[in-house]
């Protein structure tokens, strides 16, 4: 009985929380708060990822999304003149709503418009095995753009924020 | 002694693994017609309650073994009037705390300045349960295991954050920014350290770890003593403890992210230090020490009890360095982190990868390979320390004429010192 429900029940708990927290990232007025929900609204949508017992999947989600993406976010936020602990109202609000209305809109038609079939397949046994063998054999090539993709990225910011050190000596 | 092993193997009594004494309850339980589930449930209830109560007796002693060492260390006696030797003492700390008055700013957000401390203990306390025990003692045997001891440590660091930046005050705001840049830095040769580890052992699960230090018979610090140093430094920085405790320096930033805490949420905060203390320690004695595995000694003494013996020599090492060392500023912080530490975590990985795949490719046996890569990497861990300080260290100087990290700014040299006659005639530099 617990094995059936005791899912279910998790499932719910954790959609609960995650999009309460989502939305309280919408609604906070202050920066910093909207951070932390968003950090937790990533904890929640790993918990989700337990329950399909993808955990390389959930623990990378916490790993990368809850602890390094959320400090980096609070990084940003903090080295930004305008965070001020009481954000005001702002005139983007309008095209804000319009723009997260048409998305939810087409993620509401995606959702309709799906063929869902249930797989009988079990649990994976070792995801991260599984994962790193399907990386490096039949997906390599997508798995090495993406790495250089990021490369171009780190690059790209390093000779952004480079201080140009040659001009002032010229 | 075969025959007295014999006469304890596998009974309830067998305290070499706990497990064993979980069993007759199992049984009767199943006995009982309880379904599966609720044996899960309730074993994951009784693991669940056997580290809160380790956590709990650790966080109260520990304080009287970290006072009493770093007295030791700085030749003082440490807390030695209340009950024997002062064993009391913490208690009377924690009863303290409890009957002090807990402020709170009145220009702090209230739910994050009172969720900090509460968030911060957590991560300690969950990473205890992925560590293995005992061959049969793990409270979670995670596949991933050595992913989730990462994250959490770095949720850890998001709350001390939340502490510093919700007290509304520019000392913790301080601290806070401290913390979240050291993290950037130090996470990268964290993870790139212990990649190495598990390259070697195949998987990311602490047992298959300790496994694999028990079937080819050494422990992983002999493996990968690079990976080893690197891990200890850059986690005693995530650490906040001192030679790295830049976050709180009371002497530069008052207390840093903990200025405003008082009562029992400071002293969770307290608290929560030593547990993350013991809990890297338990990750150090797993990972680099054998864990529950000593060379045979297993079998006769139990696995849980020579890894808390580890846990403590580990933690001891902790308390050495900081009853010894004088504190870091933040740039050498970052520029240890980053100019040092991650390009020497890099080299380890490409060499242990190349190990890896010789030893696998080859087909040579294990006696042939341990040994070889013992020798190999112990080569190179002291290699490359002795080419990093040759190369890139700063030049050593008894009696420096100006500022060295500020070589723009224009300072009027200081007045020439004579140096004292050992100096002069080249004695100890």
């Amino acid at each position: 009985m617990i094995e059936d429900n005791g899912i279910v029940i998790a499932f719910w708990i954790l959609s609960a929380t995650t999009i309460a927290c989502a939305l309280m990232t919408a609604a906070v007025r202050e920066l910093v708060q909207a951070v932390l929900f968003l950090a937790l609204t990533f904890v929640g949508a790993a918990g989700i990822y337990i329950c399909l017992s993808a955990d390389f999947v959930a623990v990378a989600q916490i790993l990368i999304y809850a602890g390094a993406v959320s400090v980096l976010m609070t990084f940003a936020v903090m080295l930004t003149p305008a965070a001020d602990r009481h954000n005001s109202e702002t005139i983007f609000q309008a095209p804000a709503l319009v723009l997260s209305g048409l998305l939810l809109a087409v993620i509401v038609f995606v959702v309709l418009d799906t063929d869902w079939a249930i797989s009988d397949a079990g649990a994976f046994q070792t995801t991260a095995a599984s994962l790193g063998e399907a990386f490096l054999k039949p997906y390599v090539v997508p798995f090495e753009v993406a790495s250089v993709l990021l490369m171009v990225a780190m690059i790209g910011a390093i000779v952004l924020t480079r201080e140009l050190e040659e001009d002032d000596d010229a | 002694m075969t025959m007295l092993l014999d006469l304890i193997t596998g009974y309830w009594w067998d305290a070499r693994d706990l497990s064993n004494m979980t069993r007759p309850l199992y049984e009767f339980l199943r006995d009982q017609g309880v379904s599966d589930a609720g044996i899960f449930v309730i074993s994951a209830l009784l693991g669940t309650l056997a580290i809160i109560s380790f956590v709990g007796a650790v966080a109260i002693i520990n304080i009287w073994v970290e006072r009493r060492v770093v007295g030791r260390m700085q030749s003082r006696l440490g807390p030695n009037r209340l009950g024997p030797f002062g064993l009391l003492q913490p208690i009377a700390d924690a009863i303290k705390l409890m009957q002090k008055e807990v402020l709170q700013p009145a220009s702090a957000p209230g739910w994050i300045y009172t969720v900090a401390p509460i968030a911060f203990t957590v991560p300690g306390i969950a990473i205890l349960a992925v560590i293995p025990w005992g061959r049969n003692m793990v409270l979670a045997n995670l596949d991933v295991g050595l992913l989730y001891i990462l994250g959490l440590s770095s949720l850890a660091v998001l709350s001390v954050f939340m502490a510093g930046y919700s007290s509304n005050n520019k000392y913790s705001l301080f601290g806070a920014m401290r913390v979240i840049a050291m993290l950037v830095s130090y996470e990268i040769p964290i993870v790139a350290g212990l990649l190495g580890i598990v390259l070697f052992a195949g998987s990311m699960n602490l047992q298959e770890i300790v496994l694999f230090q028990e079937e080819h018979w050494a422990f992983m610090i002999m493996l990968q003593p690079l990976a080893f140093l690197i891990y200890f430094f850059s986690i005693s920085a995530e650490l906040n403890r001192t030679p790295a405790d830049i976050a709180e320096a009371e002497s530069e930033i008052v207390g840093g992210y903990h200025t405003e805490y008082s009562g029992m949420k400071f002293g969770l905060f307290y608290a929560a230090e030593l547990i993350n203390a013991v809990a890297v320690s338990a990750i150090i004695a797993t990972l680099f020490l054998g864990g529950w595995w000593t060379y045979k000694l297993d079998e006769f003494i139990p696995g849980w009890m020579l890894l808390i013996g580890k846990i403590y020599g580990v933690y001891f090492i902790f308390v050495w360095t900081r009853g010894t060392l004088p504190r870091f500023r933040i740039d050498q912080l970052l520029a240890f982190a980053w100019k040092w530490l991650t390009p020497m975590a890099l080299i380890n990985v490409i060499v242990v990868a190349a190990e890896v795949l010789l030893w696998n490719e080859t087909g040579w046996s294990d006696w042939f390979w341990i040994p070889a890569i013992i020798a190999i990497n112990t080569a190179l861990c002291v290699g490359l320390i002795v080419f990093f300080v040759k190369v890139f260290a700063p030049k050593f100087q008894r009696f420096p004429t100006r500022p060295r990290f500020y070589p723009g700014i224009d300072v009027p040299s200081l007045p020439a010192v004579t140096p004292p006659d050992f100096a002069r005639k080249g004695g100890p530099a």
